[in-house]
């Protein structure tokens, strides 16, 4: 509650760990989420007929039985709705219409009166297909021998940096060609290759996937949705209706959770497909956890085969990465999962000499997109472990190794660009110190093993180069400030965040500010997604821009009123107070009504309204064939896992006794939030390394279920969790900050298994990092009998 | 498909609702009496977002029938706050910092609540065992069960 008299608030809350904005609604059931809008008696329920083939043509759709089943108002299918599209490769339509791509894609749907009716519309949907041969195996794939899965890729709409293949299943081909690999590998001591194989995960928000959609009497199509990208989701929408976007408006309130996959858009427009044809009722979509798993983003499986090579005194000198990205049915947002999987594919190392061939390759799977760091998990999970082992092949010790190769601020990194100033050798030694790192533990029992593992991890946000934000600060009669944004509070606590960078800028109590909310594409100021860990960096310079302005505002009015230069003034606390009189007045009422001037001679001022934009302006293209530029992206937040770990050698099960994780974040705007998102990333990085993948069988989703695809609980946790960060400050971030949500759970995959090397002496390399997996390598290498 | 007329006290309040043969508590909080606070995670009793107490017990609302809280006492996430002051395992929650998306914020709280209603000084293991069919994927859980640890160490 915003009060000026009686609290005396938190002043300069940047870098205080202030309390959330939104846990009063949160702890009381009071927030509301998309399924908790009442739409009344008019609502109609949609549900999806989807393909249970994996590849195949269409040959037969007849919807007439489900037509005429009583209570269903509207059937559609791909006749419907001919265009393509997609957020990077426009290579999909909203329903398959001459071919299906994977089991579970969306063919036609129906919006009745109850879930019931619908459901049962769904089973009486006919539809023919006649199988084709199908694709597995991105690696398979991406072959010559492979079917193809989209022959009209050539055809497919991309930005002028995503490099298709057409004629082949590879949808982006990446490429880093730098220095002379060949020649590097020659003059190495050591050269260390292993390929990778990780699994396809899921997102697993606790939230499903859920959109109602409404045409208004004026055409004007409304979208309520779980979303992390209204203002994405609403061009996607206008160019699937094929209107403009000032026909769309989505209102998107709190997000149950994330991590990428209500990043985009994709069962969203079932509900917008149904709704333009329902004659003006709602048609509420909400997935069933089953259809959550499968017919949504997943997380893409990868392949990827590394090579690296040493010195003697453990310099790394080159490095060659190919992989083969399972980028599913369609690559409409794999396609720059690749990319970022090509230009950061060094990991945070100085390698002089990469060749690096990134390819998104069309499958029968499940469709790739944005999880939490997409890629990094992925591709770091390879590097940590070829690292580890080339430090353990030359005898070095495995921190020094990393210490020596890590990248630095001045380095020319993998894609040519000069590195900012990185605070990753203070991130190493704290986890070393932190973590005992060099000193070998005692098992607690003689059936057990105990190891330390360790690895260093990069990303960079990946998003066009002119991702953009903007906001608005305002000011009320009370002196409270009301913010708004374009950016969703998807749990990470972006909305905290922001109001303690206006209440700073501003120099108000952070308790003044409040953020508006729902995000509405209508009112609300333009942010590009929700995603890349960027909000904190990107919106919070939009939102710390506006707050200046309208305390330009502010000051400006006060200073002609009083006959001041407003450089002597200052806020404090809700006071413009003068350093060269001393006076002072509250900012309640004059930043509404303006100031009245000496003898009722007119006013000045008036309402207050901050301003503020933020594009970066300087990222550049790269070359198509060596991947090569001057600002592949805006910056890179960097930083080091390490895990202590116990394994039961009759069992393989894994008990973790204490993580570290260290990242360097800028600035922390507030630290127990930037420790809230580590903490939290770890445990999902744990969940994903050791349980969880997505059984895939001839396409075919066998775990769909949280009994079958189980996820880390509170019986799961490690005896110690522990977060810490170092500040190197980003230059062009608000107060030196960069973003942290994605990061913590990227170096887990690769960590564990240098862990489990060395509790085993067994390199368990592929996830899940299962305790059956872990006992049988240890059966087969004679750990155990 | 019937319909029963059924009585039941929510969260002290008496009610009486018309529901179908085949609707579950969940349905019925949220559809026919607004309480929209008991979340719908996975309609298949394997997340814990819909938890409620029943008779003091924590249930799974998605895996009980409307029809079969006739008569019965169900206290969801609305009805913990008592008098406008919260209950010590919502405040203790908001202090540790264990809410972030807020999902499964309520099925936890209420499963956190019915734990110390039946054990007020629960040791860790009984936390993490009362806690385990809550499922959250944002926090990572410990500064949940350090939370109610702090609530049971207060009350």
């Amino acid at each position: 509650m915003a009060n000026t008299d009686t609290k005396p608030g938190t002043m300069n809350p940047v870098g205080k760990s202030v309390q959330r904005l939104d846990v009063m609604e949160k702890v009381t059931g009071a927030a509301h989420y998309t399924d908790d809008i009442p739409f009344g008696n008019a609502l109609l329920y949609g549900r999806v007929k989807r393909s249970t083939v994996a590849h195949g043509l269409i040959k037969r759709i007849d919807v007439s039985k489900a037509k005429a089943l009583p209570g269903v108002k509207v059937v559609v299918t791909g006749e419907d709705f001919p265009n393509l599209i997609g957020l990077y490769l426009k290579d999909k339509t909203v329903f398959a219409r001459d071919r299906v791509r994977f089991v579970g894609e969306a063919i036609a749907a129906v919006a009745a009166t109850s879930e019931e009716i619908a459901e049962k519309a769904i089973d009486l949907i006919e539809v023919d297909i006649e199988p084709l041969p199908a694709v597995f195996d991105a690696e398979f794939g991406a072959s010559k021998d492979a079917p193809l899965i989209h022959p009209d890729l050539a055809n497919y709409e991309c930005p002028n940096f995503i490099f298709p293949v057409p004629g082949t299943n590879i949808s982006n081909h990446f490429k880093i060609r730098k220095g002379n690999t060949e020649e590097a590998f020659k003059k190495c001591a050591v050269i260390m290759e292993k390929k990778f194989r990780v699994p396809h995960v899921q997102h697993v928000p606790i939230e499903p996937h859920i959109a109602v959609a409404q045409v208004e009497p004026d055409g004007d199509v409304t979208v309520w949705a779980a979303s992390q990208s209204p203002f994405s989701q609403r061009s996607s929408f206008a160019k699937a209706l094929g209107v403009s976007e000032s026909k769309i408006r989505v209102i998107a309130g709190y997000v149950g959770g994330g991590f990428g996959c209500k990043a985009g858009v994709t069962m969203e427009n079932v509900a917008v497909a149904l709704a333009s044809k329902s004659g003006g009722r709602p048609v509420k979509v909400r997935l069933t956890r089953e259809e959550e798993f499968f017919t949504n983003f997943v997380r893409q499986g990868l392949i990827i085969n590394l090579k690296i090579g040493c010195d003697a005194q453990g310099n790394v000198l080159a490095m060659e990465n190919n992989q083969w990205w399972d980028g599913g049915a369609s690559t409409e947002y794999g396609v720059n999962i690749t990319r970022a999987g090509g230009y950061n594919s060094s990991g945070p190392f100085d390698i002089p000499n990469i060749t690096t061939n990134a390819m998104c390759v069309y499958t029968n799977h499940p469709i790739g997109g944005a999880y939490r760091g997409f890629g990094m998990s992925e591709l770091h999970a390879g590097i940590i472990q070829v690292m580890d082992m080339l430090a353990e092949k030359i005898g070095m010790d495995k921190v020094e190794f990393l210490k020596r190769n890590a990248i630095q601020g001045g380095d020319f990194n993998v894609t040519g660009m000069k590195m900012h100033p990185v605070g990753l050798q203070e991130c190493i030694d704290k986890v070393a110190k932190e973590l005992n790192f060099s000193v070998k533990e005692k098992a607690s029992s003689p059936t057990k093993r105990r190891g330390k593992g360790i690895g260093i991890v990069w990303k960079a946000p990946s998003m066009p180069p002119n991702a953009g934000s903007s906001a608005e600060v305002r000011l009320n009669e009370d002196g409270s400030v009301t913010v708004s944004v374009g950016g969703q509070e998807i749990g990470q606590g972006t909305f905290t965040v922001m109001a303690q960078i206006a209440a700073e800028a501003l120099g108000v109590a952070y308790e003044m500010v409040k953020i508006e909310g729902p995000v509405d594409t209508r009112y609300s100021p333009y942010e590009w997604q929700t995603v890349a860990s960027r909000l904190t960096w990107s919106m919070g310079n939009a939102v710390r821009r506006a707050a200046e302005d309208a305390r330009k505002n502010i000051l400006e009015m006060v200073a002609e009123a009083w006959g001041e230069n407003p450089a002597n003034l200052d806020i404090k606390n809700g006071y413009v107070v003068s350093m060269k009189s001393e006076e002072s007045i509250s900012l309640k009422n004059i930043v509404v009504y303006g100031i009245p001037r000496p003898g009722d001679q007119g006013w000045i001022g008036g309402p207050v309204l901050g301003r503020g934009t933020f594009m970066p302006s300087y990222v550049t293209n790269l070359d198509k064939d060596t991947g090569q530029g001057a600002r592949a992206v805006v910056h890179y937040t960097t930083g080091c896992q390490g895990i202590d770990i116990e394994i039961d050698t009759e069992t393989g099960k894994i008990e973790i006794i204490k993580a570290v994780s260290v990242f360097d974040v800028g600035k922390a705007i507030n630290p127990d939030l930037v420790k809230a998102q580590i903490e939290g990333g770890f445990i999902q990085g744990m969940s994903s390394a050791i349980f969880e993948e997505m059984k895939l069988v001839n396409g075919v989703m066998k775990n769909p279920s949280f009994v079958d695809y189980r996820i880390a609980t509170t019986a799961d946790l490690p005896r110690e969790n522990i977060a810490m960060f170092v500040e190197t400050a980003q230059d062009d971030g608000p107060w030196g900050a960069r973003g942290i949500g994605e990061h913590p759970m990227t170096p887990t995959i690769g960590v564990l298994a240098n862990a489990i090397y060395d509790a085993v002496g067994v390199r368990v390399s592929n996830p899940p990092l299962s305790a059956e997996k872990i006992y049988l390598a240890m059966l087969e290498a004679g750990v155990v009998s | 498909m019937g319909f029963h007329q059924i009585s039941v006290k929510v969260n002290g309040n008496d009610e009486v609702v018309t529901v179908s043969s085949n609707m579950t508590l969940l349905r019925m909080l949220r559809e026919s009496l607004a309480l929209t606070g008991t979340k719908n995670g996975c309609a298949a009793g394997e997340c814990g977002a819909c938890t409620v107490m029943l008779n003091g017990e924590p249930v799974n609302s998605c895996m009980v029938l409307a029809v079969e809280v006739d008569g019965q006492e169900i206290t969801t996430i609305e009805g913990l706050a008592k008098d406008g002051q919260l209950d010590i395992v919502q405040k203790t929650i908001i202090e540790k910092g264990g809410v972030q998306c807020g999902f499964c914020t309520p099925g936890m709280l209420i499963s956190a609540r019915a734990l110390l209603n039946r054990n007020p000084h629960p040791t860790e293991e009984q936390v993490v065992e009362a806690l385990v069919g809550n499922l959250c994927r944002c926090t990572g859980y410990s500064r949940i069960i350090e939370s109610v640890q702090a609530a049971a160490e207060r009350s």
